[in-house]
C-alpha cells in the first residue's frame, strides 16, 4: 500500500514543454512506467511532445481538455513562478483531484489567492516549492531521484527536498524502504500540511513507521505534534523519528526557503523539537542519523 | 528586501495613509533647509538604518550618555546639532549586532502631540494562508516582549482575500485598539489603505510601531517598517529602486546577482550545499561537532557550472573562512556539474584552506571521478556525518 499516488495514478504535466518539465517527465516515464498521460500548453494543443529517447505524449490546450480526454486524476506543475499560481488555479477549476506544484519562488500573495480557491474546491494541492511525491516502484511525481528508493514500510514527510532524499537514502540503506515519500515544500502558504500526510500514514496499514522532517519558521511542526498527541489518545500511534533543520539559523533571516525564518519570537527549532519529542517522536540531533534513529526506535 | 523608514512612509503616503511631513537628508548642509521647510516647533531627527531599536541605540563615536538614534528637537539649531552627532557615525542597537551600522541618511520630521501609542502590523499568517492584522494597545514597545509577557494584549484579525477589509474587520481592529471618535473614523480609511498597500506592493511585513492617536484625536503613522517578498520583486521595478545596497552584506549582494540563497554568518567553516533544508542541516551538524558555519549557501537545484563556481568564489573570498564543506545530494542537481564548478573555481582563485566534499545522488560516480582526476587537495567524504567530522578535524589542524 501507499498514500495518495500508486501505479494507477494518471498524471498531466503543466509546463511539459519547458526544459525542467521535459527532463523530469522523461525521468518519471523511466521510473517503473509512471502513467504520465499528457502535457498542457494553450498554444500547442493537438500536437505531441517528444522526449530525448523518443517518448511521446499528447499536448492539450487546457487542463480541462486533458482531464476529459485522458481521465487524469493528477497534475504536476513546472510552470515558472510568474504564471504558476494561475496554473494551479486552472487545475483547481478543472477539478483535478491531486495537484503537485514543484515551482519555487511563487509570490506569497499569489499563494494567498490560490489558498482561498483551494479551500472551496475538491482538489488537494502538494507544494509549491516542493520535490513532489514518490511511491517506490509505482509512481514518481516531481523531482525526487528514483534510484535511492526501495519499496518498504516507512512513510516519509518533509518540508525540505534534499533532506527528504537523506531520509529516503538512509532508510533504504537500513533495509527498511518506504511506502511513500511526500515533500510538502518550503513555502509559508501551501496546500498539504504535515497533519494531512500524517493522518494518511496513520491510516495506511503498510506504513509501519514514519519519519517527519521539519525546519524553522511557522508552527506546522507544533500543530502536527498536537495532532499526534490527540490521535495517540484514540489509540492511533506509529513509531516515529524526526529532524528539525535550522537550529543554528540566525533570527530574522530567511534561510533559502521563503518559509524558513524565525520571526516575531516564533518558529525556532528548540520549540519544535520539544513539541515533537512530547508527541513521542525521537528527534535526531544529526541529519546523518535519521535512518539509524528510526531503527533504534523500532528496536524499542 | 528591506527599505528605510522614510521610503516606507512615502510609499504609504502615496496610498493615502496619514504620515507626518518629513524630509530625508544625506548631507549635513541640507539639514537646516530641511528643518525650515517643516511647520515646527517640534522636530524629530531620525537615523535611517535597516534595524530596529534606534531610539535606544548608542553611537559608538559618542559618549555613553549621549542621546540615541531618534531624537526630539525643539529648535532648528537643535536639529542641526543633533544631525551633526548622527550623520556618518555608527549606531549600535539591539538589532545591529556589536559592530553597529553607519548612519548615512537622516529623516527630519514634524513632531506630533501624542495621546496614545498603538501597535499595528500586517503579515501573511501562514496558519490560515491569509494576510492578517496584528494589533495591540501596547505600542511603542518591543512587540516580542508584549507577546511573551501579555499575549492577551495582542489581537490577530485575518482578512479574506476575496472580500478584502470589510466594515466588520475594521470594527474588530478598532475595538482591539480601543479607538473612539475621530480615531475610529480615521480607522475606516486607514486599515483598508494599509491592506491595499500590503497586497499591491507584495509586502512581507508592514509594521507600524507606533501608530499614534494624536491629542486632536486623529490617527497617524509615526514609524513604519516595510519589507518586501523577494519572490515578487520581478513585478515591482519601483520597489527595486528603493534598495540601499550600503545596508547589505557585500557577499550577499554578489550572491543575489547569481540568484544564490546566501546568508553571511559569524563562524569559520564555509558551506556550499544544494537545498535549503540540507544547507541548514549542514550548518547544524557543523555546530554539533563543535564549530560554527561561516555562511548559509543553497546553490539550488538547477545550478550550472558557472553558478557553482561563483558560489565557491564568494565563500573563499570571506577572510573568516578556515575550511570549506561542500555537501551535495543530487536530485535535479547533478554531481558532475558541482564537481566541474568546484574544480573551475579552485583553478581560478586557488585553494588556501582545507576542502571536504561529500557527493551523493545523480551522477555521483562521475562527480567523484572529476574531483579525483583534478589533482586538487580535496578530501572526499562518504556521508554527511563523515564530512562534518573531517572538516572540523581539518581546521583544528
Amino acid at each position: 500500500m501507499s498514500i495518495i499516488v500508486n501505479k494507477d495514478t494518471k498524471v498531466l504535466v503543466q509546463g511539459l514543454t519547458g526544459k525542467t518539465g521535459s527532463f523530469h517527465t522523461e525521468q518519471a516515464l523511466a521510473y517503473y512506467g509512471t502513467k504520465m498521460v499528457g502535457g498542457i500548453h494553450p498554444a500547442k494543443g493537438g500536437t505531441n511532445w517528444t522526449g530525448s529517447k523518443g517518448e511521446t505524449l499528447p499536448i492539450f490546450a487546457s487542463v480541462a481538455e486533458g482531464k476529459a480526454k485522458t481521465g487524469a486524476d493528477a497534475s504536476v506543475i513546472y510552470v515558472p513562478p510568474a504564471g504558476a499560481a494561475d496554473a494551479i488555479i486552472e487545475a483547481i477549476e478543472a477539478e483535478i483531484p491531486f495537484i503537485t506544484c514543484i515551482t519555487e519562488g511563487i509570490p506569497v500573495m499569489d499563494m494567498v489567492r490560490v489558498k482561498a480557491k483551494l479551500e472551496k474546491s475538491k482538489s488537494r494541492l502538494l507544494g509549491p516549492n516542493c520535490p513532489g511525491i514518490l511511491t517506490p516502484e509505482e509512481c514518481k511525481i516531481g523531482i525526487m531521484p528514483g534510484s535511492i528508493f526501495r519499496k518498504g514500510s516507512v512513510g516519509i514527510v518533509s518540508r525540505s527536498g534534499t533532506l527528504t532524499y537523506e531520509a529516503v537514502f538512509q532508510t533504504s540503506n537500513e533495509g527498511l524502504g518506504q511506502t511513500t515519500a511526500v515533500g510538502i515544500g518550503g513555502d509559508p502558504v501551501k496546500g498539504t500540511e504535515f497533519i494531512d500526510v500524517l493522518e494518511m500514514f496513520l491510516a495506511d496499514p503498510a506504513t509501519t513507521s514514519i519519519i517527519m522532517i521539519g525546519e524553522i519558521g511557522g508552527s506546522a511542526e507544533e500543530d502536527a505534534a498536537q495532532f499526534l498527541i490527540d490521535e495517540a489518545k484514540k489509540g492511533r500511534k506509529k513509531p516515529m523519528a524526526g529532524f528539525i533543520a535550522g537550529r543554528t539559523a540566525p533570527k530574522g533571516r530567511t534561510m533559502g526557503h521563503a518559509g524558513a525564518v524565525v520571526s516575531g519570537g516564533k518558529g525556532d527549532a528548540e520549540s519544535k523539537i520539544a513539541a515533537m519529542e512530547a508527541a513521542g517522536i525521537r528527534v535526531s540531533p544529526s541529519p546523518a542519523r535519521l535512518g539509524k534513529t528510526l531503527v533504534e526506535v523500532l528496536k524499542g | 528586501m528591506n527599505i528605510h523608514e522614510y521610503q516606507a512612509k512615502a510609499l504609504l503616503k502615496g496610498f493615502g495613509a496619514p504620515v507626518a511631513q518629513g524630509v530625508p537628508v544625506l548631507k549635513i548642509e541640507e539639514v537646516e533647509a530641511a528643518a525650515k521647510s517643516l511647520p515646527g516647533p517640534l522636530y524629530v531627527v531620525k537615523s535611517q538604518i535597516h534595524a530596529g531599536g534606534r531610539g535606544k541605540g548608542k553611537f559608538k563615536e559618542l559618549g555613553p550618555d549621549a542621546k540615541g538614534g531618534v531624537r526630539l528637537a525643539k529648535s532648528i539649531d537643535e536639529v542641526v546639532a543633533f544631525a551633526k552627532e548622527m550623520l556618518g557615525n555608527t549606531l549600535v542597537t539591539a538589532q545591529t549586532g556589536p559592530a553597529g551600522k553607519q548612519v548615512n541618511r537622516l529623516y527630519i520630521e514634524d513632531g506630533a502631540d501624542i495621546d496614545r501609542e498603538l501597535y499595528c502590523s500586517l503579515l501573511v499568517d501562514r496558519s490560515v494562508g491569509r494576510v492578517a492584522f496584528v494589533v495591540s494597545t501596547e505600542g511603542g514597545m518591543d512587540i516580542e516582549a508584549v507577546a511573551h509577557d501579555t499575549p492577551e494584549k495582542i489581537h490577530t484579525i485575518a482578512i479574506d482575500p476575496e472580500a478584502g477589509v470589510t466594515a466588520d474587520d475594521v470594527a474588530k481592529i478598532s475595538k482591539a485598539l480601543e479607538l473612539k471618535g475621530a480615531a475610529a473614523e480615521d480607522a475606516k480609511s486607514l486599515f483598508p489603505i494599509l491592506y491595499k498597500a500590503f497586497s499591491e506592493k507584495d509586502m512581507a511585513l508592514l509594521e507600524i510601531n507606533p501608530l499614534i492617536v494624536m491629542k486632536n484625536g486623529s490617527l497617524r503613522v509615526l514609524d513604519a517598517k516595510v519589507s518586501f517578498d523577494g519572490n515578487a520583486l520581478f513585478r515591482h521595478d519601483d520597489v527595486k529602486a528603493l534598495r540601499d545596497e550600503t545596508e547589505e552584506d557585500a557577499k550577499e549582494i554578489e550572491a543575489s546577482k547569481w540568484d544564490l540563497a546566501y546568508v553571511a554568518l559569524d563562524g569559520n567553516i564555509g558551506c556550499m550545499v544544494n537545498g535549503a533544508g540540507l544547507a541548514m542541516a549542514t550548518m547544524d551538524i557543523i555546530k554539533l561537532y563543535g564549530k560554527e558555519p561561516a555562511n548559509f549557501c543553497d546553490v539550488g537545484g538547477g545550478a550550472g557550472k558557472e553558478k557553482v563556481a561563483a558560489a565557491f568564489k564568494i565563500i573563499t573570498a570571506d577572510p573568516k573562512v578556515e575550511g570549506i564543506l561542500v555537501n551535495i545530494f543530487g536530485g535535479i542537481m547533478k554531481c558532475d556539474v558541482i564537481a566541474e564548478g568546484v574544480v573551475a573555481a579552485v583553478q581560478e582563485v586557488g585553494l588556501k584552506v582545507p576542502l571536504v566534499v561529500r557527493l551523493e545522488g545523480t551522477n555521483v560516480e562521475l562527480g567523484k571521478k572529476i574531483l579525483n582526476e583534478s589533482g586538487l587537495a580535496i578530501t572526499a567524504a562518504d556521508d554527511l556525518d563523515d564530512a562534518a567530522k573531517k572538516i572540523v578535524a581539518a581546521i583544528k589542524g
